[in-house]
C-alpha cells in the first residue's frame, strides 16, 4: 500500500487552475521523480502535499490519513519534510541554527542528527557558525536538505534542488541521495533535469500543464515517450 | 561638572525610553507589526499595577510581579483574537486596528479611572538617591536603567540562545518556510506579543512610579518609543537601548540649555540620526 498518495488532486490560484486531477503515489522506501517543464504544476503539487496550499482533505492521503486540508506545520509533524524550491534558508540564522529548525517541532529519534548531517555534508560543519545565506548556492542546498532530514522524516519532498546550480555542484548534492535512501526515507524529487532524475528514481512521473502525462520505471520509458510527455507530442 | 550630571541624568532617562521601546521593537522585529496602541498598553499596565497596589495592599514591585502574567495573557489574547487576523502583506489593516485599539483603551480608561492623573506610590524610593562624588543619582532612575539593561540582556538571550528565540527569528524571516519546520506562526506571534507585554509592564512600573500618568499619556510614550526604535535600527534590541539613551541625553542636554527645549531636543536628535543614517544606527543586515 502506498505511503503517500494524491487522488484527483486539483489546485487553483484564483481563476487559474494549476492542477487537473493528479493521481500519484509513493511507496515506503521508494524514490519517485516528478519531471516536467516550467509551469507543468510540479511545485504546486509539492506545495499541495506539504500543506502550503490547502486542498480538499481526500485529495492527499498519507499513512492511512487524509491530509489534504491539514496545515503545513501539522503535516511536517506527521513526518513529511520539504526542501523548498529556492532553498529558503532563514537569513538571520546560522547554518547550525537553520539545521536545528528542522527538528523544532518533530523530535523523532532516527538516523539523522546534527552529527550525521555534518557527516553527510562535511563542509557544513566547517561553516556551521556562518549565516546560512553567506554560503554558496550548493552549500545552501545542502543546508536545506540537511534541515529537512533533521526531523527524521518518513517522506522527503525535494523541490527543484538543482535549480540555479552548476553541474558539478548538482553532482555533489545528488551524491548524498544513496545515503538518504539508505536511511529509510521515501523521497519525491521534483526536477527539470531529466538525466539526474532518471538516475536516482525508482519511478518517474512526467507532468505537463497540470496533468500527469506519463509514468513508469525509468528503464521502461523511451526517450521519445518522455520527450512527448515533457514537451507535448507536437513539440 | 553640571554637564556630566546632565548627561548622566539623560542616560538614566534613556533607560526609561528604552523600556518603552523594547516591547515595540520586539513586536516589530518579529511580525513587522507597528502597534500604535503600545503607549496605551503601557498606561493600561500602569493602571493595573496601581489597582493591585491598592486592592492587594502590595508594594509597586510586588504589584508589578503580579501584573506580569496578567499582561502576558492580555498580549497573548490580543494577538490571537485580533491582531493575527489582520497580519499580512498589507501593513494598513494592523495599523488601523491598533489605532482603533488605542482609542478604545484611552476611552475605557477614562471611563474607569476618570481623566485625573495618578501616580503609583513608591514610598521612600521616590526621593532616595545615591551620591557619587558631587553628583547625586536617584535610586529610581538607576533601577530603571538597570532594568532596561537586564531586559535587553534577557531578550537577547531569549532571541539568540533558546529554541523559542530561534523560532522567533525564523518566523520573522519567512513564516511560510517556518511552518514547513513545524512552527505555527500564529502561536509564535501570540507568544511574542505576550512577552512584549511583560516588557510593557516593567516599563509601566517605572512610568507610574516616576511620573504622573492619565488615560491619555500613552501616545506621547509611543512617540518616544518609536524614535528610540528607529534610531537604533528596526528590530535591533541593543540599538533600541542606544536609541532610548540618545533621546534621553538629547532631552536633558536640551533642557539644560533652555528648559523649553527638552522635548524638542529629543525630536531633533531623532531627525538628525534619521538624516545621517536613515536605516538607524544598528540596522539588521538583511532587511
Amino acid at each position: 500500500m502506498a505511503l503517500l498518495q494524491t487522488r484527483g488532486l486539483t489546485a487553483r490560484y484564483g481563476d487559474f487552475q494549476a492542477l487537473f486531477g493528479v493521481d500519484m503515489e509513493l511507496a515506503e522506501g521508494e524514490t519517485v521523480a516528478v519531471i516536467g517543464a516550467n509551469g507543468a504544476g510540479k511545485t504546486t503539487l509539492m506545495r499541495s502535499i506539504s500543506g502550503l496550499l490547502r486542498q480538499a482533505p481526500e485529495m492527499v492521503h498519507y499513512d492511512g490519513r487524509q491530509i489534504g486540508a491539514m496545515a503545513a506545520d501539522d503535516i511536517m509533524e506527521a513526518g513529511i519534510a520539504m526542501v523548498p524550491e529556492g532553498r529558503k534558508l532563514f537569513p538571520s540564522l546560522s547554518v547550525e541554527e537553520n539545521l536545528l529548525m528542522g527538528c523544532h517541532r518533530r523530535k523523532v529519534k532516527g538516523p539523522w542528527s546534527l552529527d550525521s548531517v555534518y557527516a553527510l555534508f562535511p563542509i557544513l560543519k566547517e561553516r556551521r557558525h556562518a549565516p546560512g545565506t553567506a554560503l554558496s548556492g550548493g552549500q545552501q542546498q545542502m543546508v536545506s536538505i540537511g534541515r529537512a532530514l533533521m526531523s527524521n522524516p518518513r517522506v522527503l519532498l525535494c523541490d527543484e534542488i538543482s535549480l540555479g546550480l552548476a553541474p558539478v555542484v548538482i553532482r555533489d548534492v545528488y551524491a548524498a541521495f544513496p545515503q538518504i535512501r539508505a536511511s529509510g526515507a521515501s523521497v519525491i524529487v521534483v526536477e527539470q533535469d531529466i538525466g539526474q532524475a532518471m538516475k536516482i528514481a525508482d519511478r518517474v512521473y512526467c507532468m505537463m500543464e497540470g496533468r500527469v502525462t506519463l509514468s513508469g520505471r525509468p528503464g521502461d520509458l523511451s526517450r521519445e515517450a518522455i520527450h512527448d510527455a515533457y514537451f507535448g507530442a507536437n513539440a | 561638572m553640571i554637564w556630566v550630571d546632565t548627561v548622566l541624568q539623560g542616560v538614566l532617562l534613556g533607560g526609561l525610553y528604552a523600556l518603552f521601546a523594547l516591547g515595540l521593537s520586539l513586536v516589530f522585529g518579529i511580525m513587522r507589526l507597528v502597534n500604535l496602541a503600545h503607549g496605551d498598553l503601557i498606561v493600561l499596565a500602569a493602571y493595573l499595577i496601581l489597582v493591585l497596589t491598592t486592592l492587594l495592599d502590595l508594594g509597586p514591585f510586588m504589584a508589578a510581579l503580579v501584573a506580569l502574567p496578567v499582561m502576558f495573557a492580555v498580549g497573548w489574547t490580543l494577538q490571537r483574537l485580533v491582531l493575527n487576523r489582520v497580519l499580512g502583506t498589507d501593513i494598513l489593516p494592523p495599523l488601523l486596528v491598533t489605532f482603533g485599539l488605542s482609542v478604545v483603551l484611552q476611552n475605557a480608561l477614562q471611563e474607569g479611572f476618570s481623566a485625573d492623573s495618578r501616580r503609583i506610590p513608591a514610598g521612600w524610593l521616590e526621593t532616595a538617591s545615591v551620591p557619587i562624588g558631587p553628583i547625586s543619582l536617584g535610586v529610581m532612575p538607576l533601577l530603571t536603567f538597570a532594568s532596561a539593561i537586564l531586559v535587553t540582556l534577557a531578550l537577547q538571550w531569549l532571541f539568540y540562545r533558546t529554541a523559542l528565540g530561534r523560532a522567533f527569528r525564523a518566523t520573522s524571516d519567512d513564516p511560510a518556510t517556518a511552518s514547513l519546520m513545524g512552527v505555527k506562526p500564529d502561536a509564535i506571534f501570540a507568544k511574542a506579543t505576550g512577552i512584549a507585554m511583560i516588557v510593557v509592564t516593567i516599563a509601566a512600573l517605572y512610568l507610574g512610579t516616576r511620573a504622573n500618568f492619565d488615560p491619555t499619556t500613552g501616545p506621547a510614550r509611543l512617540i518616544y518609543a518609536f524614535e528610540a526604535v528607529i534610531i537604533g535600527g528596526l528590530g535591533s534590541l541593543w540599538g533600541t537601548l542606544a536609541g532610548g539613551i540618545i533621546i534621553g541625553v538629547a532631552q536633558t542636554v536640551g533642557a539644560q540649555i533652555n528648559p523649553e527645549w527638552q522635548i524638542l531636543a529629543g525630536h531633533i536628535a531623532f531627525l538628525a540620526v534619521l538624516l545621517i543614517r536613515p536605516r538607524g544606527l544598528f540596522p539588521r543586515a538583511f532587511d
